[in-house]
């Protein structure tokens, strides 16, 4: 090979060379750091360089730490049942809304307002809507007649169904855009040939709608499940985890370990346990996805040359 | 199976009128194929009949029901749709049974049928194959064969074969052609190009700005069209047009342009309408000219050879007529010259006159 076509062959590289440099400091480093971290035990007065070596023990009292297995259970429920609600609703909301009526843009626009409202502030809000004697749920269960509001808060089931209520609120907008953008792009021939084949409304929307729009809502999914395994800021400030530990999710108990506990090697052990999961979640998505687009691709292109 | 009649139909988007008072039947059986420029109306039509698109004006009757209001299930009709529309997500097999799985088909039957289509289309390896996994010519016999196993009464084609290349276009023409004298149902089929018109109708109905220009046989438009659209559309290479003037000298009628005078045949003394004289447009097909240097004055043509294209067995010569472009289309083993003038017979049975002002024929 010539010495220009190897400088050729180069100059791609050349040119991705300070985005790899950036994104090794911005994201590798933290990365590693934290994954260094989780095999020391490190109290926040020490420099890293200070604190032990422990190897894996971090990693095994995780195990057998019943708070925080019960958080990593309260994070998987809240997650799936979010998620799925969400799914739900926000797809079944699409399907309805997916039309051209005059007024729909607006009622789209309103619709995805609460994804953009900071999670705190949603927090905020809606703990006073679940206040117990003021706020507007309990107040219009009084005003119907009924002698006891409901413990939103203060009741270990309760709480859960509360923060999943605020969190279906806040995110069910982001899956509502989003597949109302796939059923927007979804070929409307197929749609039409498959009323002339005699499907029914319904028929359409179980037979052709919602298994093309699959791979966006599969996508879309994997987003909100990553989101949800992280979910913090509402759930701390609506019941900071309690009453007990019934919504503590794991971002909350990670937090909690390296602030009040003052663990910062278990913290991040923790935080390493979780990159790991979502990391796998992710990677088999994407694995999934490969395999299936290399056999499109193979099958199309023995077909091609049959047809030669 | 089904009669389809189609009453002053009309079609308005908004404000804009997109056809105007359609009114057209099609017998049993029949093969009908709809033909005109882009955007003369022709998938408006289809898409009328079929219930995708809703009427604006007029009435659709299938065996004499009105049928505007009906859904397109309850029409029973198949259709098949010029990008395929294919469902991406099922197999070529699941695509062609779709219809009859909604209708809870027996799965022995709805099993037997996709088979016997696959057979016919040469589709039995593919069965298990997507959409995606597969060439143009094949999802081509694919959409078709979603129709077939439907075993409609009425068969809608909308520009099927417009995505393929010329060689598999040509091959899945004569394969429709085929499969025409096979299944017996009423066929409307919707194209530009004029040539899958004339091979496949029985029945050519020419559109043009949302008007029947005119229907008929291939050949009943082809010899007689009854205006200089239709004359010029249909045929290839096209009809050549000339300025001309029609002139009667002691009973004897002459078609006068610069450049030439041809007599007319005696016949058409009598058939011409009285009024006809003076200005008019004479056309000619190609292939009505032929070289003779020995023709008669009056019947024939003298044209400065400007062009040869050789198409292989024939070529056509584009030739000037004192400053008039006139296509001639002739064996390509006859001696001809660029450059040269040379004489050119005209078949006098065949030159049909249009009004200049309104374009019908006279
Ligand atoms: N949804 C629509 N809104 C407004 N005008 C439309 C609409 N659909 C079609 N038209 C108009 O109706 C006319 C007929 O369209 P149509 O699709 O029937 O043409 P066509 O004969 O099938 O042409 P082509 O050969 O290009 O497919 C065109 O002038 C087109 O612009
Ligand atoms: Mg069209």
């Amino acid at each position: 090979m010539s010495a220009v076509a190897r400088a050729n062959r180069l100059t791609p590289y050349m040119f991705l060379a300070p985005a790899a440099v950036v994104l090794v400091f911005a994201l590798l480093y933290p990365i590693g750091y934290m994954v260094y971290a989780s095999f020391l035990d490190w109290s926040p007065s020490q420099r890293i360089g200070q604190a032990d070596f422990i190897g894996l023990r971090n990693y095994a009292n995780l195990l057998t730490d019943a708070a925080f297995l019960e958080s990593f259970w309260v994070t998987i429920k809240f997650a799936a049942v979010v998620v799925t609600l969400e799914m739900v609703i926000g797809v079944g909301l699409a399907l309805l809304l997916d039309r051209n009526i005059r007024g729909m843009s607006l009622l789209r626009t309103i619709f995805i307002l609460p994804m953009m409202i900071a999670p705190i502030v949603v927090g905020l809000m809606w703990r006073y809507m679940y206040h117990p004697t003021v706020g507007i749920f309990n107040r219009t269960i009084k005003n119907l007649g009924f002698e006891t509001g409901i413990p939103w808060l203060s009741d270990s089931t309760w709480s859960f169904i509360a923060v999943v209520i605020a969190d279906v609120w806040q995110w069910t907008p982001f899956i509502f855009i989003l597949a109302l953008a796939a059923m927007q792009s979804l070929p409307r021939s197929a749609l039409e040939a498959a009323e002339i084949d005699g499907a029914t409304e319904w028929q359409k929307v179980i037979m052709i709608k919602i298994p093309l729009m699959m791979p966006v809502l599969i996508v879309t999914l994997l987003l909100r499940l990553i989101d949800a395994f992280k979910v913090l800021e509402v759930i701390m400030v609506l019941t900071n985890g309690g009453p007990g530990l019934s919504t503590e999710i794991v971002a909350l108990r990670i937090f909690r370990t390296a602030q009040e506990f003052q663990e910062l090697g278990e913290a991040a052990a923790m935080s390493n346990l979780l990159l790991l999961m979502l990391m796998a979640l992710t990677i088999g998505m994407f694995m999934y996805t490969k395999i299936q687009e290399a056999r499109t691709a193979r099958m199309l292109k023995a077909a091609q040359q049959e047809d030669e | 199976m089904p009669k389809i009649q189609l009453e002053n139909l009309v079609k308005r988007y908004g404000d804009f009128e997109v056809l105007h008072g359609i009114n057209l039947e099609m017998e049993e059986n029949e093969f009908t194929v709809f033909v005109g420029p882009s955007g003369c109306g022709k998938s408006t039509t289809l898409r009328m009949i079929a219930g995708l698109e809703s009427v604006s004006g007029g009435e659709i009757y299938i065996d004499g029901k009105p049928v505007s209001n009906l859904e397109p299930k309850a029409r029973d009709l198949a259709m098949v749709f010029q990008d395929y529309a294919l469902y991406p997500h099922m197999n070529v097999a699941q695509n062609m049974s779709f219809a009859l799985r909604l209708q809870k088909a027996p799965k022995s039957e709805i099993d037997s049928k996709v088979k016997d289509v696959a057979k016919m289309l040469g589709l039995t390896e593919f069965l298990h194959r997507k959409p995606g996994e597969l060439s143009g010519g094949q999802r081509q016999r694919v959409a078709m064969g979603r129709a077939l196993t439907r075993d409609s009464g009425t068969f809608l084609f909308d520009e099927p074969l417009s995505n393929l290349d010329a060689k598999l276009r040509g091959q899945m023409r004569a394969e429709l052609a085929l499969m025409r004298q096979q299944v017996q149902k009423n066929m409307i089929y919707v194209t530009h190009d004029q040539i899958e018109a004339m091979t496949l109708a029985d029945r050519i109905v020419v559109m043009h700005g949302g008007y029947i220009q005119q229907q008929g046989t291939p050949e009943e438009l082809y010899k007689r069209p009854v205006n200089k659209f239709v004359a010029g559309f249909l045929g290839s290479p096209p009809m050549n047009f000339l300025d001309a003037e029609l002139t009667d000298e002691g009973g004897k009628l002459f078609v006068v342009g610069s450049g030439f005078k041809i007599a007319l045949p005696e016949e058409r003394a009598h058939t011409l309408p009285a009024n006809a004289k003076g200005p008019v447009t004479m056309g000619i097909r190609p292939a009505d000219l032929t070289f003779a240097p020995k023709a008669a004055d009056d019947q024939s043509f003298d044209l400065q050879v400007v062009v040869s294209e050789y198409i292989g067995a024939q070529s056509v010569l584009i030739c000037d007529c004192a400053g008039q472009k006139v296509e001639v289309e002739l064996k390509s083993d006859t001696p001809i010259a660029l450059g040269e003038k040379l004489r050119f017979e005209a078949n006098t049975d065949a030159i049909h006159l249009f009004d200049r002002e309104t374009e019908a024929a006279l």
